[in-house]
């Protein structure tokens, strides 16, 4: 990772980064068990689900056969089974965070409505997997295992509802569940009634998980059950919902009312006082859920950007190829519109973007794959203490978050000058490990949904642009037009951006994630000292700079003396959790790019041309450090001086601080030249310069404004480094043909 | 009667021949090694034949015993081994047209003999016919030779298992015909062409249980002796390329029928 500017002897990228390179960045080099996870849900991507799509299975909103194959191929490529534990038929063992990040990604590569058609599935058995009583994990998931001839039982999750209730708002829910029968001694009946709304994978769903409040006094709060085609009453898939994007996945309105034992409220019950009272709401449940899914979706968009990379470069190179005036050898027939630097530029940005969003997805998922065996340590540890679920449980880790912090405090510290044995301790404790990895998953599952499918969209619709009119039809190379808008569904579903910005509105002030940033910053300092070239010093300055703004925000009021930090201020928190995704993300990137330089060189192939690779990685990630850079600045400005009442000519307070006309006089007579400092001047005749008002005063954001200027000087450089980066996008070798159909 | 065999693939590597990476502008070298690997696809075709016999032979095994460079192979084994059971010999080598045939068929020969328990009445030695990094189509003869296989068939399109036990291979020949020859049995070598069976689906259960043996003989795997000591190259020079292409616009289709037609006469 170096800065320097072009020249003849800088090595600069050959090919397009391979597996033996993603395996790297995305740390599964030693999990073979992933790598050929990949190349089989690639061989079904590239193959029949690409053939899918260019042979036009997206013009149908109805559930064809042609989409119906595309099942089988999924379960004969072990894609239905990789959410499944072995003893269920599955064939990864552990947690599968990263397996299903993978999967999603390379299936959205081609089509993100194949990715989601095969995702839904495991999103119905989620709530079971997550938290399903042994035995109805041990019932769902084996049936759910593709084996021989048979076909699978496939399931779907369904929360949304038709308007008026569930949608953004969670809460409120129309479906309801009653006791139908309850004989003595006997298990009870439920009757469940729910319409479904946008409910995917309903065409061929066996089974469906189902959020449902109580519509009975002998039934406690809500509850998610599930609900078979087979029991008795209505299921009913209902019709198709006529949707834009994602056609290769199955959506439609559901109607149920159904009659189904009690044993199928998930989770378990209990029954208190003749009462039956889940042991898990279904708010619970759905988000254990989603926290974990929802990563996933966002790994689907950084894809689709990453896919454009290829199509897009072959379609500039070639642009001009073939026409008589443009003979071969010619920088225009062999550079086409890369000759241009506004393409390249773009172009870049497309990449970078891919990059971090990927970055960011898959350093999620392993976050994941590393606490969900913690979590259940920690329970193990509580219950122990005699802790259990509910309540108790959140009071008695909300006891341990200090011990979190100061882990994380000590952590920060050399080693040869902490307090040794009482970090190791804290850090050897599972639920203070627990804590801190919790608080960062808080936040990082919402960022990766929020900025890969929103911010990812807007820059998708940036590549289809590139195309030109080409990127607008159906035969757009790598299916550009159609990835743009299934971008929009990713940002959608499973809580559309709102829910994200909400919810990180609420994590991202949690002290142990605060703890946690403060420790970035450094990390991403000594980063910048061993590479330079990474933009990871401007990173960490607009880290500092976001941390004052939420510290100042936290405790400022806006002109009318109202609190500005709060749930139903979203023009304050939303954004301000906008600028920490653009963080998170360059970091992420950073990170991956810096294990490349660390890892490649010891790979035995990697090595090879790694130098090339390493310098354009490095100077894509200098670009995106500064696009984020750019934006936290606007981000924090905006919101700490812009709920501030800017001083008028008409307000007698305002203008009291101007200097009189004499004043200035005098004073300039003494200091020539002191007048140039100081704007705003009464005249004797009450008159003063033609503008709204005296200039804004910085009282009190002496530290922010010191910042903000150290943060634009911290931009020196990013330029230069999207030139060189631009200059390796004119120069790299492209496979002759795409490796799919169009 | 139902034989079971134990079929032995050689197999080594090329970069992947359907990514033809396109030339930049300049001075640079077209590099072929840039391009992911794949397994030879001629070798990939006896592969899957020797998958599809030894699925209907119960009983049969697969070894493939496959010269390459380790850290490419074990990248291939990543698709390959979800393919279907087999046993790896893998042996750390170059992946190149410009190792010799005959350097090749003696590291295999001895990769080949060190295998346990093969035996000659039930032995097949499957290959491709050629390399898509070198079309000599010599290294499986000499191979077989080496190891004293005296049937021996090229570019096999079909083999058929008799009732009796005979081997009826399919070659081909000119003119898009075939040579049929009916063999007793084992040993024998088949130097596949396309073959005509399926290429198996991912299975990564199959994968799951491969790796179990794939990756520690991947860590075993020897260097192949030096290749290349016996042989000096004096020149190397792409084929020239010719190209008879014509761009004619607005031609009637029977015009160009005509043509064509003229031009396969000819
Ligand atoms: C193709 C498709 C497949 C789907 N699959 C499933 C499925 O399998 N299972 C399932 O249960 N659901 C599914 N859904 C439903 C999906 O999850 C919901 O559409 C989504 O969560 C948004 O809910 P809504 O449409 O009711 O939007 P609304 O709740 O009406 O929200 C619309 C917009 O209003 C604003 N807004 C709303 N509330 C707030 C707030 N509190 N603060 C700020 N802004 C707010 C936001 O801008 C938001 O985007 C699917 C949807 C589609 C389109």
């Amino acid at each position: 990772m170096r800065a320097t500017a072009i020249g003849k002897e800088t090595q600069t990228l050959r090919t397009l980064p391979g597996d033996d390179v993603r395996q790297i960045l995305w740390r599964f080099g030693d999990r073979f068990d992933l790598q050929m996870l990949v190349q089989s849900v690639r061989a079904v991507a590239r193959g029949p689900v690409a053939r899918a799509v260019a042979n036009g299975a997206r013009h149908s909103h109805q559930w064809t056969k042609e989409k119906d194959d595309l099942l089988r191929e999924f379960d004969a490529a072990g894609i239905t089974s990789v959410f499944l534990d072995p003893e269920f038929g599955g064939y990864l063992a552990g947690p599968k965070n990263l397996a299903l990040a993978l999967t999603a990604f390379e299936l959205a590569w081609v089509d993100a409505g194949a990715a989601t058609a095969s995702l839904a599935g495991c999103l119905g058995l989620a709530p079971i997997h997550e938290r399903g009583t042994p035995e109805q994990k041990a019932e769902y998931m084996s049936r759910s295992a593709p084996g021989g001839d048979r076909t699978p039982l496939r399931g779907a999750f369904c929360l949304t509802e038709p308007i008026p209730y569930v949608g953004v708002e969670t809460g409120l829910l129309s479906g309801k569940v009653r006791i139908a029968e309850w004989r003595e001694g006997q298990e009870p009946l439920l009757h469940v009634t729910k319409r479904g709304r946008f409910i995917t994978n309903m065409d061929f769903a066996g089974f469906v998980t189902a959020a449902v409040d109580s519509g009975d006094p002998k039934i406690h709060g809500s509850c998610m059950v599930i609900l078979e085609k087979t029991d008795a009453g209505v299921f009913d898939p209902g019709a198709p919902a006529r949707k834009l994007v994602h056609q290769l996945s199955s959506t439609t309105d559901p109607i149920f009312d159904l009659t189904v034992p009690a044993s199928r409220i998930v989770g378990g019950y209990t029954i208190e006082d003749g009462v039956v009272v889940p042991n898990y709401s279904h708010s619970e449940i759905i988000e254990a859920v989603f926290r974990r899914t929802r990563v996933t979706v966002g790994l689907m968009t950084a894809a689709k950007l990453l896919s454009a990379v290829e199509p897009l470069i072959r379609y500039h190179r070639e642009r001009f190829r073939g026409g008589e005036s443009v003979p071969p050898g010619s920088p225009r027939f062999e550079l086409g519109l890369q000759q241009r630097e506004d393409v390249l530029h773009r172009l870049l940005e497309v990449w970078s973007t891919g990059e971090a969003a990927a970055s960011l997805g898959f350093s999620t998922a392993r976050l994941f794959d590393e606490l969900d065996p913690l979590e259940r340590e920690k329970e193990r540890v509580l219950a122990a203490q005699g802790v259990h679920g509910g309540t108790a449980l959140f009071k008695a880790l909300r006891k341990r978050q200090p011990d979190a912090i100061e882990c994380l405090t000590l952590a920060a510290q050399p080693a040869g000058r902490r307090n040794q044995e009482r970090y190791d301790a804290l850090a050897a404790d599972p639920v203070v490990r627990f804590l801190a990895l919790d608080a960062q998953a808080n936040v990082l599952c919402p960022a990766v949904k929020l900025w890969n499918t929103g911010h990812g969209a807007n820059v998708l619709r940036e590549a289809v642009s590139l195309m030109g009119g080409y990127g607008i039809t159906e035969d757009c190379p790598g299916f550009l037009g159609y990835k743009w808008m299934d971008a929009q569904l990713e940002a959608t579903y499973e809580g559309p951006e709102a829910v994200q910005r909400r919810q990180l509105s609420l994590t991202m002030t949690n002290e142990v994630f605060l703890a946690q940033f403060k420790l970035w910053i450094g990390e991403m300092r000594r980063i910048a000292a061993r590479y330079p070239g990474s933009g990871a010093c401007a990173l960490a300055t607009a880290m500092e700079l976001w941390l004052w703004t939420l510290n100042h925000l936290q405790k400022a009021t806006d002109a009318a003396g109202v609190k500005l930090y709060s749930g139903n201020r979203q023009g304050v928190t939303f954004p301000l959790a906008d600028a920490l995704c653009w963080l998170l993300a360059s970091r992420a990137q950073i990170l991956d790019v810096v294990e490349l330089a660390e890892q490649g060189p010891s790979h035995p192939v990697v090595s090879e041309g790694l130098e090339g690779l390493q310098n354009f990685f490095t100077d894509l990630c200098h670009a995106q450090a500064a696009r984020a850079a750019g934006e936290v600045g606007r981000i924090c400005a905006e919101l700490v001086f812009g709920y501030r009442r800017h001083p008028s000519w008409d307000a007698e307070g305002d203008y009291q601080g101007c200097y009189q006309e004499d004043e200035l006089i005098a004073i300039e007579s003494l200091v020539p030249g002191m007048s140039a400092w100081t704007p705003d001047m009464i005249r004797e005749d009450g008159s003063h310069a033609s503008k709204a008002g005296p200039c804004a005063r910085m009282d009190g954001l002496h530290d922010f404004t010191r910042l903000r200027a150290k943060l634009d000087g911290c931009l020196t450089g990013s330029l230069l480094a999207r030139d060189r980066a631009a200059h390796a996008l004119a120069h790299v070798m492209i496979p002759q043909a795409l490796d799919y159909p169009a | 009667m139902s034989v079971s065999y134990q079929i032995v693939v050689c197999a080594g590597l090329a970069p992947d021949p359907l990514q033809t990476l396109e030339p930049v502008p300049g001075p640079a070298l077209k590099n072929e090694l840039a391009l992911p690997a794949v397994l030879d696809p001629w070798a990939a075709h006896a592969l899957y034949e020797a998958a599809h016999l030894a699925k209907s032979r119960p009983g049969s095994k697969v070894y493939l015993v496959a010269l390459a460079p380790k850290a490419k192979l074990q990248q291939v084994m990543m698709t390959v081994a979800q393919k279907l059971p087999f046993e790896l010999i893998a042996l750390d080598g170059p992946m190149s047209g410009f190792a010799d045939a005959a350097e090749v068929a003696a590291a295999l020969s001895a990769a080949v003999s060190g295998i346990a328990g093969l035996d000659r009445e039930r032995w097949l030695l499957f290959g491709g016919w050629e390399s898509a990094t070198r079309g000599a189509g010599a290294t499986m003869q000499m191979l077989a030779e080496r190891l004293g296989i005296i049937d021996q068939f090229l570019a096999v399109d079909e083999l058929r298992v008799e009732e009796d036990g005979s081997l009826r291979v399919w070659e081909r020949v000119e003119g898009g015909g075939h040579q049929v020859s009916l063999c007793e049995g084992p040993p024998a070598m088949l130097a596949w062409a396309t073959g005509r069976l399926p290429e198996p689906v991912n299975n990564p259960q199959i994968g799951m249980a491969n790796m179990r043996g794939v990756m520690p003989a991947l860590q075993r795997a020897r260097p192949a002796p030096p290749l290349g000591g016996g042989i000096e190259y004096r020149k190397v020079a792409l084929p020239a390329q010719q190209r008879q292409t014509r761009v004619v616009k607005d031609a009637a289709p029977e015009e160009i029928a005509r043509e064509l037609a003229a031009w396969i006469r000819e």
